[in-house]
C-alpha cells in the first residue's frame, strides 16, 4: 500500500516512527512492573514520569497529577461521566449535544434508561450550537456538562472555554471529549474552566489502546475500575507501559508539530477542498467551515452514495471515510448530518478527508485530479441523475422522475 | 470495510446493463433516496413469448445495492415473465457467491424492483408492505421490525422464544440485550399504562394451555397440524426450506423438515417453535419431532 494516499487520519492515525522506536525498550530490556521495587520497576517508573510530563505540556495542565491513563477514549468518556453522577447523587442531569461520538451518546442514552435526564443541545444547520439554549439549561440539578471539543465527522470546533465558563459561574462539571482535538490545535488547561478532558492516543500518532483522562485537581471524582494504587487509586490495573511512553512522545512531537498542522496541513487541507469544490457540480462542505480543525474537510456529494465513492477511491489507492448509512450498517446516514438538517439527497453521499502531517502536495493532486471521474460514474448509474446534452445534473424534479412504489 | 465476495467487488467495479433502456416496456422503481438505496429496473419484454430480451439497471446506493441490481439484470435476461416472478433475494445473493448479512436488503430490493417492472409490464398495481428496521442478529440477519412484528403476533415473552420463531439471537448472542429491549417495548405496550411490567430474566415455564372445549377427532386435530405448518412455511421456505407432516401418534407430530432446514444448526429452534405454535393451536401438549425419529416397525 506505498502509493496508498491515508485520508482517515480521524479514525486512526499511523504510529510515528519515533514513537515507536521509544516504545520498543518497554517490551524488552524494560519489561518490569512500575510498582515493584527493584531496578526492572524503577526504569519503568521513571518512563511513566516522563510521559505524563509531556502529556501534561500539551495540555497545558497545571499539575502532572492532573494526568490520568487509560485504556482509550472511550474509557475516559465513561469515566467522566460516571464519576460525576457517582460523585453527586443529588445531581440527575447531564447535558450534552446531539452530534457526540457513539462514546458519549450511547452512554447517555444508557443512563436515560436508568432514569437520569440526558439533554441533548441541537446544532444549527452548520453544527454551531445555541449558548442561549445552553445557558437556560444550566440549573443546579445538573452534573455534568460534557461537549466535544472538535466534532469527528466535519471538524467544527464547540466553544468549550466559553462553555466550560458559563457552567463553573453555576458551580457545575465541564468535561469535554477533545480526541479529536489534541494535537492539532493548542491547549492550555490550566487558564480555563475545564475539569475533565479526554483525549486518545491513536488520534495523534501514537498506538491504539491508550488514552487520558485529565482531571483537574480538586474536582470530584470516583473511580471506574478499581484495585490496585496505579494512578493514584484513580484507575487501578498494571500501567501499560509501552504505549503510555509511546503516547508521551507522540504528545512531544505534536507539540513540535503544531504550527505546522495549522499552517502546512491546512494548506493542504484547503487546496484539495477548493480543488474539489470547483470541480465538481452539485457538492458542498458540511459543517462550520470557517471554524474547525485544520486537517478536516467533510464534503458532501449530491444524488449519489458514500459507500460507493469510498470503494471507488479505495480501488484507486485513496483512503477516506463517509457518514452514509451503509458504510455503518445502520439504516440511518450519520447522526452528525442529520442534526445539521443535511437532505438525505446529500447526507448518504457525504465524504471525510483528514489529513496529517504525512500528506503530500503531490497527494492531495492525485485525489484531485481522481476524485472528478469516480463522482460522474456514480452520477451516471444513479437513478437521480440525468445527464442531459452531456452538462449533467439532478434528474428534473426527482421525485416526479423516479416514483417508487414505495419509499 | 465489509467483507464483499470477489463476485460482488467484480460486479460493483464492472456494472452490467447499466444505464437507461431506450425500448423498456416494463420498469420498476423502489426504494428511495431517504433510506439510503434506491434501483429502477427496466426490462424490454417480448409480447409474444413473455421472454425477457434485456435488462437494464440505473442504482442509487452502496456496493453492494449495485452489484445487486447487476446480478439481477444477469440472472433475468432469457427468462420468461413467469421464470423471473420465481427469483428469490437469496437467487441474487447466491449469483453474487453470498451478501454480508447487513447487506441482504440489497438483494431484496433487487426482488421486489423485478416484482414491480412485470406488474408494470403487465398493466398491474404492485404493492409491497416493505418495512426494514435496524438490524439486530448479525449472525442470521435478523431486523428489530420483524422481531417486533413477531413478538406481537405470538405474544412472545423472553429472549429465547424470540430464538424459536426468527432465529434472531440464536448465533453468538450478542443481540440478546437489544432482543430484551424490543420485548421490554411490546410487553408495556401490551399491558397498557400503569401496569408494567419487565420481561422475566429467565425463561418463563409456558403457561398450561387451556383444555379444549371439546376433544378434536384426528381429522379435525391433523387439519389444524396443516395450518400451522402453512403458517410457518413462508418463513422456512424464505432460508430455502420446507416442513412436511409425516405422521401423528398420540401426543408426537412426526415432520419432515427440508431442504436447508433439515441438521441445520436451527433444526431444534426451528421445531421448537412449530410446537410452542401447535401447542396453542391445538390447545394440548404436544411434541413435535422430526420424522427420523419416528418409530420402526419390526
Ligand atoms: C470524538 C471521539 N471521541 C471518542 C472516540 C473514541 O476513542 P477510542 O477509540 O480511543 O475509544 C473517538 C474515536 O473514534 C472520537 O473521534
Amino acid at each position: 500500500m506505498d502509493s496508498s494516499i491515508y485520508l482517515d487520519n480521524n479514525a486512526t492515525t499511523r504510529v510515528d516512527p519515533a514513537v515507536v522506536e521509544a516504545m520498543l525498550p518497554f517490551f524488552t530490556e524494560h519489561f518490569g512492573n512500575a510498582s515493584s521495587i527493584h531496578a526492572f520497576g524503577s526504569e519503568v517508573g521513571k518512563a511513566l514520569k516522563k510521559a505524563r510530563s509531556q502529556v501534561q505540556e500539551l495540555l497545558g495542565a497545571e499539575h502532572d497529577s492532573e494526568i490520568i491513563f487509560t485504556s482509550c477514549g472511550t474509557e475516559s468518556d465513561s469515566t467522566a461521566i460516571l464519576s460525576a453522577l457517582k460523585a453527586q447523587p443529588d445531581c440527575n442531569t447531564v447535558i450534552t449535544t446531539v452530534v457526540e461520538h457513539p462514546a458519549i451518546l450511547n452512554q447517555c442514552e444508557w443512563l436515560e434508561k436508568e432514569g437520569y435526564i440526558v439533554h441533548k443541545l441541537k446544532v444549527d444547520k452548520k453544527g454551531r450550537l445555541d449558548l442561549d439554549e445552553y445557558r437556560s439549561l444550566l440549573h443546579e440539578r445538573v452534573a455534568l456538562v460534557t461537549a466535544m471539543w472538535a466534532n469527528n465527522e466535519t471538524g467544527t470546533i464547540f466553544p468549550v472555554i466559553e462553555m466550560a465558563e458559563m457552567a463553573a459561574a453555576k458551580g457545575i462539571m465541564f468535561h469535554t471529549d477533545a480526541v479529536q482535538a489534541v494535537g492539532k490545535i493548542p491547549i492550555n488547561l490550566k487558564s480555563s474552566k475545564i475539569d475533565m478532558l479526554s483525549l486518545s492516543g491513536h488520534k495523534l500518532h501514537a498506538p491504539k489502546g491508550i488514552g487520558v483522562l485529565y482531571l483537574r485537581r480538586g474536582c470530584r471524582f470516583r473511580p471506574l475500575l478499581r484495585g490496585g494504587h496505579q494512578e493514584r487509586g484513580r484507575r487501578a490495573g498494571t500501567e501499560n507501559s509501552a504505549s503510555i511512553v509511546g503516547l508521551g512522545k507522540a504528545c512531544e512531537l505534536a507539540m513540535q508539530h503544531m504550527e505546522e498542522e495549522n499552517t502546512t496541513v491546512k494548506r493542504l487541507r484547503d487546496k484539495l477542498e477548493i480543488g474539489l469544490l470547483s470541480q465538481i457540480s452539485h457538492c458542498f462542505p458540511t459543517g462550520d467551515v470557517s471554524n474547525r480543525l485544520p486537517n478536516t474537510s467533510n464534503i458532501a456529494f449530491e444524488y449519489i452514495e458514500g459507500e460507493a465513492i469510498l470503494l471507488l477511491m479505495n480501488k484507486m489507492g485513496i483512503a477516506g471515510s463517509s457518514g452514509s448509512a451503509c458504510t455503518s450498517g445502520s439504516l440511518e446516514p450519520s447522526h452528525v448530518m442529520r442534526a445539521m438538517g443535511i437532505p438525505y439527497t446529500a447526507a448518504h453521499g457525504t465524504i471525510r478527508f483528514s489529513l496529517s502531517r504525512y500528506n503530500t502536495e503531490a497527494e492531495v493532486d492525485r485525489v484531485i485530479a481522481t476524485a472528478p471521474p469516480i463522482i460522474a460514474q456514480l452520477r451516471k448509474l444513479s437513478p437521480y441523475w440525468s445527464d442531459n446534452q452531456g452538462l449533467g445534473g439532478p434528474a428534473a424534479k426527482p421525485g416526479a422522475a423516479f416514483t417508487p412504489t414505495y419509499a | 470495510m465489509w467483507e464483499y465476495s470477489d463476485k460482488v467487488r467484480e460486479h460493483f467495479f464492472n456494472p452490467r446493463n447499466s444505464g437507461p433502456l431506450e425500448e423498456a416496456n416494463g420498469i420498476g422503481d423502489v426504494g428511495s433516496i431517504q433510506c439510503g438505496d434506491a434501483l429502477r429496473l427496466m426490462l424490454r419484454v417480448e409480447p409474444e413469448t413473455e421472454i425477457i430480451q434485456d435488462a437494464h439497471f440505473q442504482t442509487f446506493g452502496c456496493g453492494s445495492a449495485i452489484a445487486s441490481s447487476s446480478a439481477l439484470t444477469e440472472i433475468v435476461k432469457g427468462m420468461t415473465l413467469d421464470e423471473a416472478l420465481k427469483v428469490s433475494n437469496q437467487n441474487i445473493a447466491d449469483y453474487l457467491d453470498g451478501l454480508p448479512p447487513e447487506k441482504m436488503h440489497c438483494s431484496v430490493m433487487g426482488r421486489e424492483a423485478l416484482q414491480a417492472a412485470i406488474a408494470n409490464y403487465r398493466g398491474e398495481v404492485w404493492s409491497d408492505d416493505h418495512e426494514e428496521g435496524a438490524l439486530i442478529c448479525k449472525c442470521f440477519a435478523v431486523d428489530a421490525v420483524m422481531i417486533e412484528d413477531v413478538v406481537k403476533a405470538n405474544n412472545l415473552n423472553t429472549v429465547q422464544e424470540v430464538t424459536f420463531y426468527t432465529k434472531a439471537g440464536g448465533g453468538c448472542a450478542a443481540c440478546h440485550e437489544g432482543i430484551e429491549e424490543i420485548l421490554a417495548k411490546v410487553m408495556s405496550e401490551r399491558a397498557g399504562p400503569g401496569e408494567v411490567s419487565p420481561p422475566p430474566a429467565c425463561p418463563a415455564t409456558p403457561e398450561a394451555p387451556r383444555p379444549p372445549s371439546a376433544k378434536l377427532t384426528l381429522v379435525q386435530k391433523i387439519k389444524k397440524i396443516e395450518e400451522v405448518l402453512d403458517a410457518v412455511r413462508p418463513m422456512l421456505q424464505r432460508d430455502h426450506g420446507d416442513v412436511e407432516l409425516a405422521d401423528v401418534q398420540g401426543k408426537k407430530i412426526y415432520v419432515h423438515l427440508k431442504g436447508a432446514c433439515s441438521g441445520c444448526m436451527m433444526e431444534a429452534a426451528t421445531l421448537g417453535g412449530i410446537q410452542q405454535k401447535m401447542i396453542e393451536t391445538l390447545g394440548e401438549l404436544v411434541q413435535v419431532l422430526p420424522s427420523s425419529h419416528m418409530p420402526v416397525e419390526a
